[in-house]
């Protein structure tokens, strides 16, 4: 009888708490929702083997594996691979140990921290190979109104990251952006507060491309100016909801939250960011592994004109030989989906750049040497 | 009915004390098996303490034997370097200030609702009321976290916020309330979704508390002419004294812990930023710290200066029991 009486009090409760949860639920999974339908290949020309896969490693590429892993398992209805996007030093770690079937990381297997030689040992004596497979934009995201179109240099960009530029109408900022009217309100730049191989191969790009103001050492912490938010969908939200501020953050997270993305002069003029011109910066990537090793060295100064040179590429770490014999079958069925011409562009769709044909005839040459 | 009561005519007269003998053989048995299990839950407790401790201890002395700066009073963070850096004081400092705010802000409002409960309300009210505190504690902390930062962050936590400008204003001289430029991921915010989150478990320990007021100090009370408040003030609050006390450090002890609606709520101030002490700085705790970097524990020196920072948090929570524990017992004798 008492119950009755407030059950309404109780109901309404409930329903305020899934409101809540589905407003929480929204934010998160807004990057993953709409890829269902976005590109389902039909199956490559590849076989289906059965059995399972384990993978850990980089959540960088965690839209885009988890995307072809779908589609890969709907033709292939006996394969199960599972990814965990721990991160990339978690899955070296775990790949190392041995517990998973390859690794994804956003640096390639070090030699001087040990990766390497571990890693060899966990493959029974032979090499393991870095397989430049996703290819992420990282876009600098901005949210300043009335501003549609945003150029800026390597050596600019630097400043605005350090704070030495302050306000958007800096006459270096007006100097790029002649045609467009800047507000004279105060940058408000939001970074990752979480460790991150994006934090770090931004810092790569800043470094490489503007060595004269940023002058710190790479790594997966910001030593930059401004405010941290946790993960990419954190500083996302940050720029989305603060007005003025800008970051930086995988391409899809900018697309999804329709926050402006500035185009970069290396001093080729200014790049759009598209799949295309992440493209030409992969090609002019210098191959720094031998044979089927395909670890690739960017150059954060390219000049060829219409190559983005802000990107990182997420690498499968796989054994050349030592799998056993029923896991290697699954695992070249399912890499040389991967790397097949259909499965990387529909990669673009996901916020993902596909892998110029030079780089990927490359890929697909290692997959098969997989024994 | 009486047929069924007495005994068989049959059976001997010796037959009770027998099946009460057997009855105590098999007590005798129970009673040792339960005094040994009841030993052993114990024995297991302090031992799973111990043994965390220790674990803590293990793995965080080697990183911190090769720490390059003092680790209770530096604020820099990078365990990866070589040398490795980290210290700790940064986040000892906005753990215990959003803990301390929070247990600020809930400890009244939790004191009022008990005294409401078990005084003020009508009996058909206060049940439900007292329902609907608790379904407070049932609310997942992820919920907490996201709600905190986007539907409460922007209205009392955000630059141009009233609540936020209102005391930056009024109390800016002091460093505590000193003006920052932290959008809405301070300590502020985090502070009052924390004291949301430990106000049913400290209204339910009060509660409970000052319904167990001895109706016969109540009376005494009310005899001599007091009023209800002067009830509540000779007679409910003194008793219940030790009880909200003891609440307030439970609630205290999930604050400090408190990881992931913390971690979605603060901003993490650049390093190149003048520290503040204030509450409208950002910061990051312990628990938020090590929760945001878990996926990126690649070496055992990194890991350990992680582990490092949560053996400081295991003997905080430690110490704040421990004090708890004094002001318990010393309340009590009086």
């Amino acid at each position: 009888m008492k119950l009755k009486r407030f059950s309404p009090l109780a109901a309404g409760l409930v329903v305020g708490a899934l409101l809540l949860s589905a407003c929480g639920s929204d934010n998160n999974s807004s990057t993953g929702a709409g890829t269902s339908d976005s590109a389902s290949p039909a199956a490559a020309a590849g076989t289906c083997a059965s059995g399972t896969l384990n993978a850990e490693g980089s959540s960088a590429q965690q839209n885009a594996i988890d995307e072809v892993i779908a589609s890969f398992t709907s033709d292939c209805a006996d394969a199960t691979i599972n990814y965990n996007p721990t991160g990339s030093g978690a899955g070296i770690t775990q790949f190392t140990a041995g517990q998973v079937d390859f690794a994804g990381s956003d640096s390639a297997l070090k030699a001087e921290a040990g990766e390497v030689a571990k890693a060899k040992q966990r493959c029974q004596g032979n090499d393991a190979w870095n397989l430049p497979m996703v290819t992420g934009p990282i876009a600098i995201a901005y949210n300043v109104k009335g501003v549609d179109s945003l150029v800026l240099t390597p050596e600019v960009a630097a400043k605005i990251f350090k704070g030495a530029i302050k306000t958007w109408d800096d006459p270096a900022v007006a100097a790029l952006n002649k045609n467009t009217k800047l507000p004279s309100a105060a940058i408000k730049v939001f970074f990752r507060s979480d460790e991150s191989g994006t934090t770090e191969n931004f810092q790569k790009y800043l470094s490489g491309a503007a060595p004269k103001v940023w002058t710190d050492a790479p790594s997966k912490t910001w030593p930059g100016a401004g405010e941290g938010r946790e993960k990419s969908s954190g500083v996302a939200e940050g720029v989305k909801s603060t007005a003025d501020s800008v970051t930086y953050v995988e391409w899809s997270y900018a697309k999804d939250n329709n926050l402006g993305v500035s185009q970069i002069d290396n001093g080729a003029g200014p790049v759009q960011l598209t799949g295309e011109a992440v493209g030409k910066a992969v090609a002019a990537a210098k191959q720094a592994g031998t044979g089927n090793d395909l670890r690739l060295s960017l150059d954060y100064t390219t000049q060829e004109a219409g190559a983005y040179p802000i990107l990182l590429v997420t690498y499968e770490v796989v054994c050349s030989k030592g799998l056993d014999a029923g896991k290697t079958a699954l695992l070249k069925d399912f890499l040389t989906f991967f790397s097949s011409t259909q499965t990387q562009n529909s990669l673009e769709q996901v916020g993902y750049a596909p892998l110029p044909e030079q780089v990927r005839t490359k890929v697909e040459a290692a997959v098969k040497a997989i024994s | 009915m009486s047929a069924t009561t007495a005994p068989p005519p049959g059976q001997p007269a010796g037959d009770p004390p027998a099946s009460l003998l057997s009855g105590t053989g098999t007590s005798r048995t129970g009673d040792r098996l339960f005094a040994a299990a009841t030993r052993g839950s114990s024995a297991l407790v302090v031992v799973l303490v111990a043994l965390t401790g220790a674990f803590l201890l293990w793995k965080a002395l080697p990183a911190l034997q090769k720490d390059d700066v003092n680790f209770l009073t530096s604020r820099v963070w990078q365990p990866a370097g070589e040398p490795p850096r980290f210290g700790i004081a940064a986040l000892l400092w906005t753990t215990v200030l959003s803990a301390a705010f929070a247990l600020l802000l809930a400890v009244p409002v939790s004191v009022g609702v008990a005294l409401f409960l078990t005084h003020y309300a009508p009996r058909r009210l206060a049940r439900p009321l007292a329902y609907l505190v608790d379904l407070l504690a049932a609310v997942p902390s992820i919920i907490y976290g996201l709600w905190g930062a986007y539907v409460l962050g922007p209205v009392i936590a955000g630059v141009d916020s009233p609540p936020r400008k209102a005391l930056e204003t009024v109390l800016g001289w002091v460093p505590l309330f000193e003006k920052t430029g932290v959008a809405r991921g301070n300590v502020f915010l985090a502070s009052v979704v924390l004291a949301i989150m430990i106000l049913p478990i400290i209204t339910a320990i009060s509660r409970e508390v000052f319904e167990q007021v001895p109706v016969a100090n109540i009376e005494a009370a009310l005899a001599l002419g007091a009023t209800r408040w002067e009830t509540i003030r000779v007679s409910v609050l003194p008793f219940g004294r030790p009880g909200v006390i003891s609440a307030s450090m439970l609630g205290l002890g999930r604050a400090l812990g408190e990881t992931i609606a913390v971690t979605i709520i603060l901003s993490q101030p650049s390093s190149l930023d003048r520290f503040k002490l204030s509450i409208f700085y950002g910061g990051e705790t312990f628990a938020s710290k090590i929760a945001n970097n878990a996926s990126e524990f690649s070496t055992p020196q990194k890991t350990g200066a992680y582990i490092a920072a949560g053996l400081v948090l295991f003997l905080v929570t430690f110490a704040v029991n421990a004090v708890a524990r004094v002001f318990i017992t010393r309340r009590g004798e009086v």
